[in-house]
């Protein structure tokens, strides 16, 4: 029994570290690549004609109805399927940043549309371009608008990176996963962890929602 | 085929081959697995319904001690609204699942998967409740007193319908999220769509049909509920919403 379950010790400073690490950068690239995904899609269906917005809408919808655990299964499967294994990292990094863009685009998408139509004309009229319209109207002030939204995707982008340790990405519960089977003190690891996440996303969440009451007076 | 060695130890990727696209997809042993797929989904509702009806009902309390000025109620309100928004779904299914496990509570993957679903339900939903609840003016209270009515009644007639209005499509989408985070369940080993999927794959090595068959059952599930929900809505506020 000794022999089987060490405690845990300060040697596994360093284990923990990495799955925090890991959680880290796996949330900065999804949210990075999402957030650049989504503004694209965003603007396209703001702008679009009717088909392409249904035709977007549906791949969007795909990415929203099916449970990201299933989608980062299907994803790792396939491509080892077709003869590709991917790193864990970069078939995680794809499928969160894709689900994250489906999200994204929606609030990009309202932002573009908070913009009033009078407001885009009268820029145009100023003599402004369609380009300049867009850069130095439309996207400070609608962007401004959806910042509260942008950042509650970002806070559940981190929290659903969790998941990507199915498919084996060493992230931080994969990590206390493995130390709990072998130390088996499970409580004090999981609250560990359960601070941790909090630590993060608590002051995020209370800065968004004191954002969106300084904008609503 | 070095790289998918590495693999090899992971329970979801079991792959026969490494060369070119020679997999050959083999669906019959998914329809016959079909009913034990379809109790799996229904499962899947079933943890959902019951999380939501439970996280509503706690929810209602959570927002009225948050509401309330007295201080230990409001506090505890506090806390478990701040925790189940900002920790990961997962995290709390392992801590009831192992954590409670290590405090000489055994709890089933159902109970595990069902307890975890109910306290961030309720965390979210109380959010919900209380900024529908305070949207309605306070003078609307007043207004309804002076012509008449009593406290019940105010309720009743005035500030509950224009609540529910305004709480309707935060609570659908809430149970939509709960429907699609019922699938960890998979990691605990539950029997809903998730798990069965995952146990029927690794008995017949066809992961990829089970699981493209999994998703399109929780996007004909997802859509149905979203229908159902708007034409509920319909028929409950006729339009005007």
């Amino acid at each position: 029994m000794n022999s089987l379950f060490t405690p845990l010790s300060w040697s596994d400073t360093g284990f923990i570290l990495t799955g925090v690490m890991n959680t880290v950068t796996i949330s900065i690239v999804a949210i990075v690549l999402g957030t650049l995904l989504g503004l694209a899609v965003g603007f396209l269906r703001a702008e679009s004609s009717k088909l392409v917005n249904v035709l977007l809408g549906g791949v969007l919808d795909i990415l929203r109805s099916v449970p990201l655990i299933i989608q980062l299964i299907l994803f790792s499967t396939f491509v080892g399927a077709m003869g590709y294994p991917l790193d864990p990292f970069v078939a995680g990094s794809i499928i969160l940043s894709l689900y994250t863009m489906a999200f994204m685009s929606e609030v990009f998408r309202s932002g573009f549309d908070s913009v009033h139509q009078s407001m885009r004309t009268s820029a145009r009229s100023l003599g402004m371009t369609y380009g300049q319209t867009i850069f130095y109207i439309r996207l400070p002030i609608g962007m401004r608008a959806v910042f509260p939204s942008w950042l509650g995707v970002a806070l559940s982008v981190i929290k659903d990176s969790a998941l990507v340790s199915v498919i084996g990405y060493m992230e931080l519960l994969r990590t206390s996963d493995q130390l709990i089977s072998r130390t088996q003190q499970p409580l004090m690891i999981l609250i560990g962890v359960g601070i941790f996440y909090f630590i993060i996303s608590y002051p995020l969440s209370s800065y968004g929602r004191y954002v969106e009451r300084k904008m609503a007076i | 085929m070095g790289a998918l060695k590495k693999h090899s130890s992971d329970p979801f990727l079991t792959t026969e081959s490494g060369q070119g696209m020679d997999y050959e997809f083999h669906w019959n042993v998914v329809f016959q697995n079909m009913p034990e797929l379809l109790n799996g989904a229904f499962v899947t509702l079933h943890v959902s319904v019951l999380a939501m009806l439970l996280g509503i009902v706690i929810a209602i309390l959570l927002a009225i001690a948050k509401m309330n000025n007295s201080k230990p109620y409001c506090y505890i309100a506090t806390t478990w609204v701040e925790i189940a928004r900002n920790t990961p779904a997962l995290f709390q299914i392992y801590m009831a699942y192992f954590g409670l496990g290590a405090l000489g509570i055994h709890l089933s993957p159902y109970v595990a998967v069902l307890s975890a679903l109910v306290f961030i339900n309720a965390g979210y939903l109380t959010e919900t409740f209380r900024g529908g609840f305070q949207s309605i003016p306070s003078t609307q209270y007043s207004a309804s007193k002076s012509l008449g009515m009593n406290s019940i009644q105010v309720y009743r007639y005035i500030i509950l319908p224009q609540m529910l209005r305004r709480i309707y499509h935060p609570m659908t989408n809430q149970f939509v999220w709960s429907i699609l985070m019922s699938s960890l369940g998979i990691l605990v080993g539950m029997g809903e769509l998730s798990g069965t999927t995952q146990r029927l794959q690794s008995l017949s090595f066809r992961t990829l049909e089970f699981f493209m068959v999994a998703a399109v059952m929780y996007f004909i599930i997802t859509k149905l509920v979203l229908f159902s929900s708007s034409l509920l809505s319909r028929k409950l506020f006729k339009g005007e919403i």
